[in-house]
């Protein structure tokens, strides 16, 4: 029986890999998702060196910045090490494609006070005074704030898998035990 | 282009539409029971937090898919917006075989005596459409026991005193107490509660052929890896197909029901997976495509008898939208209360359903299950600071150490808490979508207050050092226990179906699902879902056989 429409899966891949139709859309996608794959693996020696999907180089370094701040790296790695900018880098290419002008506008916007205010673009500012810019973001742009506060904190603590959360970071900052199923083992051989 | 004749076409099949295709099938009725959704396996449980059923950040995993079903929201300031299932508004609940049962945490409640006599009890609640059902617990209690045992549900309610009164025990013992568990329980003894553990869908020892719960951390949202957790999908259904009397087609969107001259139904048309518009006949259509579906289906079948929508002569296909409204506390203690001993939920309590002073009902108590780390996003306090350091920390220091207790409090039915047809968004097949609008009764969030108050007590008592409570908002409520909108009473003046669950006025089209409960208890209501589809489907087949006999 044919099945109707799915939604995309991860690069692996599902059971249902073949449609019957229509098929404009899936394609379309199932070719981000390929993209999306090389992206996750050239990207780990950072932003400055990765092909974005949908940043520009700019972008990317100041939507870094950003989400380091909003997690900063203490005893344990932050943000910027999970590569939450890539896990948002690769959702806007696909499942947050509507977001793309609400960033495109923040991003901006978060330029814009730091030189108002420090006269540097935010990747260049110290810490505190990135902070100081960002809490003027969060009052007058708080669409783009909350979301890349959500997005952040999926790309930091979700699953690996979707390019945030490089070597499990955080859930080793939370102790939480790996491999993720208990009990399997019951049920080898 | 008509298909086959069979006896009857069931619209869904979720956690009543299962049943009913087995029992149908089982008493000899020829089948076709469709489904809009996939039919996923244990195959299917990718773990994945952040696109699952539960979390639906990157997309509802069991559907429906994000592009193709849209609905309309209108807020409490009558702004209207278009929504995704993934979107908090939207309402969703699961499309694939098994519905909601396929991925939800599986809690097993018989909903109380009270419960099915909420107007009795309490008397009129101003501004509030609360009655009784038309049937009484005696009348569901021999098939909450069918439940029980065909499908099979673990736990242990015998200290529960405040139960209905059931003649057989629960066929499987309760999992193996986790710390949450054994911390909460002798807290619940000393302030003189009684602390019982969970009945769930869930195999806690080898059932049915199906193996035990590993307890692994992915539950509630996600396909159970070894199918140990009990949906409509891995009991009923099969033994449907089994009989060789039921074919279940997937990726299959109903349009409208088909009613000849007379209006009576005749069969449905759909669409089936490569978009074509099919026409199944049969002489028997049920509805059971979860309170917004099953409305939505009604009100897109209209006929010059039925021009607002079928069984919708007084206005109330779409109303009383409700759901439960969830209340309770978090709680922060000094040392580690996580084990990694999914699936978390364990100890409940059910002091506080019925005989709260001053209050129409109450909720049940009981542990959360296992938050996943994104899923503790929602935990944080809101005096912590939304990021930065100060959240990190909080984080980092609060995951491993937090209690949550919730409850689902019994909603009070609103009238003008309802969907209706958009009169202008069509969804991707070109038929109008639902349309969602009201709130909820103050009632409601007064009794959620109550609830979360007592939830802090609780927390308190097992020793938090911190609790910050979780009431209800005032918007509407819907999502996966959504119900009512189609109610099933014995004045049609005032309900749309009769105690038999058929539509009033229609020989030959029933609605079987969530839709007819009046009012939705104050537990998770899929016990009660699967029971009365046995209880309908009963009745069904006894008319049917009847009628045969006669003809």
């Amino acid at each position: 029986m044919a099945m109707g429409i799915k939604a995309p899966d991860a690069p692996r891949g599902g059971r249902h890999s073949t449609p019957a139709a229509p098929l404009g859309r899936r394609v379309f996608l199932q070719a981000g998702l390929s993209a999306a794959a090389g992206v996750t693996l050239s990207c780990t020696t950072g932003p400055a060196g990765g092909t974005w999907r949908f940043f520009t180089p700019d972008q990317a370094h100041t939507v870094d910045a950003i989400c380091e701040r909003l997690i900063p790296a203490d005893q344990d790695p932050g943000a910027r090490e999970a590569g939450a900018v890539n896990y948002i880098d690769i959702q806007l290419s696909k499942r947050f494609k509507k977001h793309r002008r609400v960033y495109q506008q923040g991003i901006e916007a978060v330029d814009t006070a730091s030189r108002q205010k420090f006269a540097r673009p935010f990747v260049a500012l110290t810490s505190e005074q990135q902070i100081e810019v960002l809490n003027t973001v969060e009052e007058n742009s708080p669409a783009f704030f909350d979301l890349i506060v959500a997005h952040a904190r999926q790309g930091f603590y979700g699953d690996p898998r979707h390019g945030g959360n490089r070597n499990r970071v955080s859930w080793k900052m939370l102790g939480l035990p790996f491999p993720p199923v208990r009990g399997r083992e019951h049920y080898k051989g | 282009m008509a298909l086959k004749h069979v006896d009857a076409v069931i619209v869904g099949a979720g956690a009543g539409g299962g049943v009913v295709a087995k029992e149908l099938a089982t008493a000899g009725l020829s089948v076709v029971l469709l489904e809009r959704g996939h039919w996923y396996s244990a195959a299917d449980c990718r773990k994945d937090d952040l696109y699952n059923q539960r979390t639906q950040v990157l997309g509802a995993r069991f559907g429906p898919g994000e592009e193709r079903d849209p609905r309309v929201l209108v807020d409490d300031r009558g702004r209207e917006m278009l929504v995704s299932p993934s979107d908090g508004g939207y309402s969703n609940n699961a499309a694939c075989v098994g519905g909601g049962t396929f991925s939800y945490g599986a809690m097993a409640w018989r909903y109380m005596e009270q419960d099915f006599r909420m107007r009795s009890t309490y008397g009129a609640v101003e501004g509030s459409t609360l009655d009784d059902w038309p049937i009484g617990y005696p009348d569901l209690e021999p098939y909450y026991e069918k439940v029980e045992w065909e499908m099979g549900v673990s736990g242990d309610d015998s200290n529960n005193p405040f139960k209905a009164p059931r003649r057989k025990p629960l066929p499987m013992p309760p999992l193996a107490p986790n710390r949450e568990h054994q911390v909460l329980q002798p807290a619940a003894k000393r302030l003189g509660l009684h602390p019982f553990d969970i009945p769930m869908l869930r195999n806690t020892v080898p059932y049915n052929g199906r193996r035990a719960c590993m307890r692994c951390r992915w539950c509630v949202g996600f396909a159970c890896e070894l199918s140990a957790r009990t949906g409509t999908h891995n009991t009923v259904i099969p033994t449907a197909l089994a009989t060789g009397n039921c074919e279940l087609r997937t990726g299959c969107m109903t349009r409208e029901i088909l009613l000849d001259n007379r209006a009576r139904a005749t069969g449905v048309a759909y669409f089936d997976g490569r978009d074509r518009l099919q026409q199944q006949p049969a002489d028997l259509v049920i509805v059971c495509g979860g309170a917004i579906e099953s409305a939505r289906l009604l009100l897109n079948t209209t006929h010059r008898l039925f021009p607002a929508g079928l069984g919708n002569r007084n206005d109330w296909v779409g109303r009383n939208l409700q759901s439960h409204s969830y209340a309770g506390a978090t709680g922060l203690f000094d040392f580690d209360t996580y084990d990694d001993l999914g699936p978390g939920a364990s100890i409940a309590i059910s002091d506080y359903n019925h005989g709260n002073p001053g209050l129409a009902g109450g909720a049940m108590l009981a542990n959360e299950f296992i938050r996943l780390p994104y899923q503790f996003m929602a935990q944080v306090p809101a005096w912590v600071p939304q990021w930065g350091k100060e959240h990190k920390d909080f984080v980092r220091n609060a995951y491993r150490r937090t209690i949550v207790l919730m409850g689902p409090v019994q909603e009070m039915p609103l009238f003008d808490a309802r969907i209706r047809l958009d009169p202008k968004v069509k969804d991707y097949w070109g038929i109008p979508v639902a349309r969602l609008s009201g709130g909820r009764h103050p009632h409601t969030i007064e009794i959620g207050r109550f609830i979360a108050g007592k939830a802090e007590a609780w927390l308190k008592e097992a020793g938090a050092v911190q609790t910050w409570k979780r009431t209800p908002p005032k918007s509407l409520s819907g999502g996966q226990h959504q119900a009512g909108t189609c109610r099933m009473g014995n004045d049609p003046k005032t309900s749309v179906v009769d105690r038999d669950c058929r539509i009033h006025d229609m020989d030959n089209v029933y609605v079987i699902d969530a839709s007819v409960h009046p009012t939705n208890g104050g537990f998770n209501p899929g016990l009660t879902i699967l029971a009365n589809a046995y209880r309908a489907s009963e009745a069904l087949v006894k008319t049917w056989k009847t009628s045969k006999a006669r003809s």
